[in-house]
């Protein structure tokens, strides 16, 4: 556990290294590749992030108001939605939902490649896999998290709405207005600073699983399962840390 | 052929000394000596479990030594900078045991691939080059713009090899090239290899099983036993007198390939 973390973290340094030599020279960036990961994590993500986004805003709706109707203070259910959807549910279940979805898939597409010894071919061909598999798919995520997130915040706002608008007696228009002075530009920005972080996070781990498979592919199915598992872990881990950082610096 | 027992009078092309490989506490390779010559066809033998394949990664650069010196053209591979081992993996090709061809990319982008890396040819160059080596390994003009997933396993091994041949190596390193071909197949794959090998003055390693590949075109042969190498011609390494290497090279296997008529045998022995 603690050695994995220590490799892991390794791994992460040899990227940021790999980073900055693509700053340098970016004409050695995989665009094809960066753009095409963008359509698979981000663009065919839209409609399982933007429904389950959707539902949850109506939950959040229809719980809040359950509770809140005991005080008279279902007006307030607006708040909550904005608040939680915005700060932490839209970014938190998009990183989830993208942990599943392409965290695996990096660590079974890298793993597929590492059983066919490609990833052995792409270093004899004087090719670097960092440069290669890694980066690409890194910056991908980190360009398609947050736009995906912003998507999953419309939609969970949405979800609210129309159940605010279905038990609170409250127009649309109106629940606009109670939205607008629940939250504040800070609100959303909160949530979506995130997004990166927790993108980069997922993708190193798909990526760092990937190349650890040998030999089987039982090994692929195992890492595959592990990237999930730690990506999800890691997310929820460094989402504690950002309350902590965010309540310390008091936004 | 040349008589290899002269002595040599250039210096060996690839020369390993004192390999030592591990993993976790089992001991693979302990002080492995090995020259290369230039200009021969080295096939590499030994019982699963004898780190045949690890000795080709290590040379090759994918598995660093515990200890040991490798020595390709002349020059130090492990204390090399990035850059020098760069040139060096210009000089040499691998195929791997399945082709390893990169299954996103047709077989021809697939030999253009370190074409593109390691020089700066025009694309209509760079095509050409792919075509020729197409045609070069005996595929069919048709085969550039497949992807690995249509093809046949031996196709994938000839795609390969035209991908290890791009550069224009002096060195072709081979991870079992025969292995999971039919019998006419893996004899056109052995011919293809000599061919290539004597038009294009290229050494070969080749880690096989396959004993009708050492006898058609291995010009001598390196015997893991031990932890450590044997070399010698095939019929040095039958009149060897180890267990393995006995039982190896007198096998029903080798008098089915034809190996075991050539040498002498003291007595019949009991075919099983």
């Amino acid at each position: 556990m603690g050695r994995e973390a220590l490799d892991l973290l390794a791994f992460f340094g040899s990227l940021v290294e790999t980073l900055a030599g693509l700053v340098m020279r970016p004409a050695r960036l995989r665009w094809v590749s960066v753009v095409s990961h963008i359509e698979r994590t981000g663009l065919n993500a839209l409609p399982i992030v933007g429904m389950i986004s959707f539902l949850v805003g109506v939950v959040l709706a229809f719980q809040g108001a359950d509770q809140l109707r005991r005080f008279g203070a279902q007006v307030f259910t607006v708040n909550m939605v904005g608040i939680s959807v915005l700060r932490e549910m839209g970014i938190l279940l998009t990183a989830i939902v993208v942990a599943g979805r392409s965290g695996s898939a990096f660590t079974a597409e890298i793993g597929a490649m590492q059983v066919n010894e490609e990833v052995d071919a792409l270093r004899v061909t004087g090719l670097d896999p960092m440069e290669v598999l890694v980066a690409p798919r890194v910056i991908a995520l980190v360009i398609a998290l947050p736009l995906l997130t912003f998507f999953a915040d419309m939609m969970g706002l949405l979800g609210g709405g129309v159940m605010s608008v279905l038990l609170i007696d409250v127009s649309f228009g109106q629940y606009w207005r109670l939205l607008n002075n629940a939250v504040a530009l800070n609100t959303f920005i909160v949530g979506l600073v995130k997004a990166p972080v927790f993108a980069l996070l997922i993708a190193l781990v798909g990526c760092f699983e990937g190349l650890r498979v040998s030999g089987s592919a039982e090994s692929v199915g195992r890492l595959t399962t592990r990237s999930v598992v730690e990506g999800i872990f890691l997310v929820i881990i460094f989402d504690a840390l950002f309350s902590i950082l965010f309540s310390y610096i008091g936004v | 052929m040349a008589e290899w027992n002269e002595p040599i009078v250039t210096p060996p092309i690839i020369s390993l000394r004192g390999i030592v490989n591990r993993f976790g506490r089992q001991v693979v390779h302990d002080g492995v000596d090995l020259d290369i010559r230039r200009g021969e066809v080295l096939g590499i033998v030994g019982g699963s479990g004898t780190g045949k394949s690890v000795l080709l990664r290590t040379i090759i650069g994918l598995n660093r030594p515990a200890a040991g010196t490798i020595e390709v053209f002349g020059m130090k591979l492990l204390d090399l900078s990035a850059s020098e081992r760069r040139r060096i993996e210009e000089r040499w090709g691998v195929l791997f045991q399945n082709g390893a061809l990169f299954s996103s990319l047709t077989v021809a982008e697939n030999i253009e691939a370190p074409i593109k890396e390691h020089t700066d040819l025009a694309e209509s160059l760079r095509r050409e080059i792919a075509d020729l080596k197409i045609r070069l390994v005996g595929l069919a003009p048709e085969a550039a713009a497949k992807y690995p997933s249509e093809l046949s396993g031996g196709m994938k091994k000839r795609a390969g090899l035209a991908r290890a041949l791009a550069l224009d190596p002096e060195i072709l390193f081979l991870d079992e090239p025969t292995a999971g071909l039919d019998p006419i197949g893996a004899a056109e794959f052995d011919e293809l290899i000599r061919s290539l090998q004597r038009s294009l003055g290229l050494t070969v390693v080749m880690v096989t099983h396959d004993l009708d590949s050492l006898a058609a075109i291995c010009d001598r042969i390196a015997v893991l036993v031990d932890k450590r190498i044997k070399v010698g011609t095939l019929a040095e390494l039958q009149r060897d007198d180890h267990p393995w290497i006995r039982a190896y090279f007198h096998g029903p296997r080798a008098r089915a390939a034809g190996i075991d008529a050539a040498a002498e045998s003291p007595q019949p022995s009991a075919a099983s």
